[in-house]
């Protein structure tokens, strides 16, 4: 009985004594936090993408509360929640909401297997990064889409997906929240996040070879060559020709088409657009209002040559 | 026997063109040569479209102190400075020469003789290696002069000859030992003259019986000068583990260097390429280069032109077989396969490799079964499988702390691993990244 009661009441006493310590410790070193970062926290898609540039949304969201006491949202701005979360976000600090451009992943190339012959056979790992620390990659084009996957695997949406028949990744633009996690992911930066453009339409340059025309001319059947076509056509100073390479800046590009047909290559690209009328005849790859991407042809799956450590058979 | 400690691994020998004398390969009708042909630096051309160059002009200028100049190997018209699509596909300039004739520059002393006594001081002889352009013949092709540049407070102890040849099928080495063994022993004692050392050690497999038997009868003259035979086992061509195998010294991890254990390993082409730059006043523009392959009609060991194109080497060799699966630049274990056969003979092009369907299909991936067989042939002590799985993960903070920078790429792990895992692959992207950002840190600081 006695024994219990020792056990009890030493037991009470190491409870009650921890108890004051925890008690003054929480006074003590208590660090506050800003219950509207937990608000806004609340509000954001919790995908830690990073898109924004912050560490995770809990990142995000105590910048945007930082932001708000200095002033100002402009320039923060949560890609997967897009408007609506700005809004919201706004609305929990009590400021206006900045009006940002929705953006989008394009993956700039076209190399499809009909387009792109393959000249070489890669059957090292399944990587991008690995295939273009290798080589140049299956076919004579050195720039573009390597087709291993790398910018699907870093897909936190599920947006972007090998074509098999293409080889290319495609982009769903519903799921599609310009995180950038695929453009960072490319070794080849060939994907890009752009504005989506008035009615979600947009003129791209569907190419990142830098080689010279003749060079790219015989890589790929829908290479830009660098002639200049385009950047002459274009009335409104869109397009730059840099390194072989046209580029349209989509703050200029005002979508009226033009530089579309002058391609000779048919490198450009008008997506979303509705076809064109039958003035001229059919625009067959250009325009397909669906797809997010117009890109012909089949394509096996991957592999061009590599370096092999392979001593012996 | 010696031999390194640690891990290594015993790939088939095929050494098929051992038996073969060195032939002297017909001149190319253009030459080519890519500006960054070494470690370090590129070159800096100083040639333009329309200068007539002779056999030993210099074409391009060292780009810094670890760079090498390049010197024509042919004589004729410079065609154009362009770019040429490189062993891996992508382009590098290059320079291109359409040959005419066979012109040697007048400074050349084209005559066989044994030129034994080298009265120069030591920067004299750096500054003549320094100025042939010469670099590590194994492959790596980091620039000689360097290495014989110790940084301050390193103190050279003595000289290593590289000449284990431990790669599978090459023969490049073991030929020129029994071809040119007084000029490589003279060779050898100039490198040991320049960093100011009175010993030196020749290592060779003991898969070379005829090249261990000849060097150590003439190395008879040469009391400072030692023959090393070693124990058959891959990578022993390392430098670290030659080092380790000849003189039992462990190079500690990167930034660590040779020289800090008092080091200095040259390859045994190297050597001879410093016999005939500093008696010869030959700069380096020919080299021999082993044609090989289970199916290739006539393995053979070519004195060959800079600039030639293996294409050209390949039909010296028989033409390409039927059954190529894979044509690789080097050996069988560290070499690269080439996206194109037009790819032109360089400083470091110790092989052309025809492997055929059956060698170079690479069998499929299976999860791994934990046998650590990696772990144990690893030659630098590192867990291949460990860093092979943080590479994928992309975690490169852990990846350096696993020593990555380590790694010297023998391919070992990937040689012996029973689930055919594409652990070098990883590796190797891992070490890239790594060093990208050691580089970045250290640009920072």
């Amino acid at each position: 009985m006695n024994l219990i009661l020792v056990a009890v009441i030493s037991l009470g006493a190491i409870g009650l004594i921890a108890a004051v310590i925890l008690y003054v410790a929480s006074k003590k070193f208590a660090v506050y936090e800003d219950p509207r970062i937990a608000q806004v926290a609340e509000v954001l898609p919790q995908a830690n993408c990073g898109g924004c540039g912050f560490p995770g949304c809990n990142g995000f969201a105590a910048a945007c509360v930082k932001a708000a006491d200095a002033g100002s949202l402009e320039g923060k701005l949560c890609p997967a929640g897009g408007t609506p979360a700005m809004e919201k976000i706004a609305a929990i600090l009590g400021m206006e909401a900045v009006a940002s451009e929705p953006k989008i992943a394009v993956v700039r190339c076209n190399g499809s297997c009909e387009n792109r012959p393959r000249t070489a056979q890669y059957d090292g790992a399944k990587s991008c990064a690995i295939a273009h620390a290798t080589s140049g990659g299956e076919t004579g084009c050195a720039f573009g889409c390597l087709g291993c996957g790398d910018c699907v695997a870093a897909c936190k949406f599920d947006a972007i997906r090998m074509n098999p028949e293409t080889g290319l990744p495609e982009v769903d633009e519903e799921k599609c929240t310009a995180c950038g996690a695929c453009a960072k992911a490319c070794p080849r930066r060939i994907i890009e996040i752009r504005p989506k453009g008035k009615n979600n339409r947009r003129m791209v340059v569907m190419c990142v070879n830098k080689d010279k025309g003749a060079v790219a001319n015989k890589a790929c059947k829908a290479s830009c060559i660098g002639c200049g076509k385009c950047v002459k056509v274009c009335p409104f100073e869109a397009i730059t020709l840099e390194n072989n390479l046209a580029y349209i800046d989509p703050a200029k590009c005002k979508s009226c088409r033009k530089c579309e047909p002058e391609c000779p290559k048919g490198a450009i690209h008008a997506i979303n657009f509705p076809p064109r009328k039958p003035k001229a005849e059919a625009p067959a790859d250009a325009a397909k209002p669906a797809a997010p991407k117009a890109a012909p042809a089949p394509k096996a799956p991957e592999a061009p040559k590599t370096e092999a450590p392979k001593a012996e058979a | 026997m010696k031999t390194f400690r640690i891990g290594g691994v015993h790939p088939a020998e095929n050494k098929l063109s051992a038996g073969k004398a060195i032939e002297t390969l017909a001149l190319p009708k253009q030459a080519v040569f890519p500006l960054s042909q070494h470690i370090g630096a590129p070159a800096t051309a100083i040639v333009k479209k329309g200068d007539v160059v002779k056999v030993g002009t210099k074409i391009a200028e060292a780009g810094g102190f670890v760079s090498a100049a390049i010197f024509s190997s042919v004589s004729g018209k410079v065609n154009k400075v362009d770019s040429i699509i490189d062993a891996s596909g992508y382009r590098k300039p290059a320079i291109f020469i359409d040959v005419d004739g066979d012109e040697w520059e007048e400074t050349i002393d084209r005559s066989t003789t044994l030129v034994k006594e080298c009265n120069l001081k030591p920067e004299e002889i750096v500054a003549k290696i320094k100025n042939a352009g010469v670099v590590g013949m194994g492959g790596a092709c980091f620039p000689t002069h360097v290495k014989l540049s110790p940084p301050p407070g390193c103190k050279a102890e003595c000289v290593i000859i590289n000449a284990v040849e431990c790669e599978p099928y090459l023969t490049a080495d073991h030929r020129l030992m029994l071809e040119k063994a007084d000029e490589i022993l003279v060779g050898v004692s100039i490198l040991m003259k320049a960093v100011n050392v009175t010993k030196g050690y020749i290592g060779i497999e003991n898969n070379k019986p005829d090249a261990i038997k000849l060097m150590t009868e003439k190395a008879a003259q040469y009391p400072n000068i030692e023959i090393v035979p070693l124990k058959v086992k891959y990578p022993q061509g390392g430098e670290k583990q030659l080092i380790d195998a000849v003189i039992a010294r462990q190079v500690p991890a990167p930034p660590a260097i040779p020289i800090n254990v008092g080091a200095v390993v040259q390859n045994v082409g190297t050597a001879y390429a410093v016999y005939e730059a500093v008696q010869k006043n030959k700069p380096l523009f020919e080299r021999v280069v082993t044609v090989t392959g289970k199916s290739v009609k006539n393995p053979s060991n070519f004195l060959t032109r800079m600039g030639t194109p293996m294409s050209q080497l390949i039909e010296a060799a028989g033409g390409m077989p039927e059954d190529t699966g894979k044509v690789i630049g080097g050996g069988p274990m560290m070499g690269k396969a080439l996206l194109n056969t037009e790819v032109p003979i360089c400083k470091g092009s110790s092989g052309v490799l025809l492997m055929n369907d059956k060698e170079a299909s690479r069998a499929a991936e299976s999860p791994c079964i934990r046998c650590a067989k990696c772990v144990s042939v690893c030659p630098m002590g590192l867990e291949p499988f460990l860093l092979a799985t943080l590479s994928a993960k992309q975690d490169w903070e852990r990846v350096e702390k696993e020593d990555v920078m380590s790694c010297i790429e023998c391919g070992s792990c990937q040689f012996t691993c029973p689930s055919h895992r594409y652990l070098l692959d990883y590796i190797r992207l891992g070490k890239g990244t790594v060093g990208g950002i050691i580089r970045a840190r250290n640009a920072k600081k």
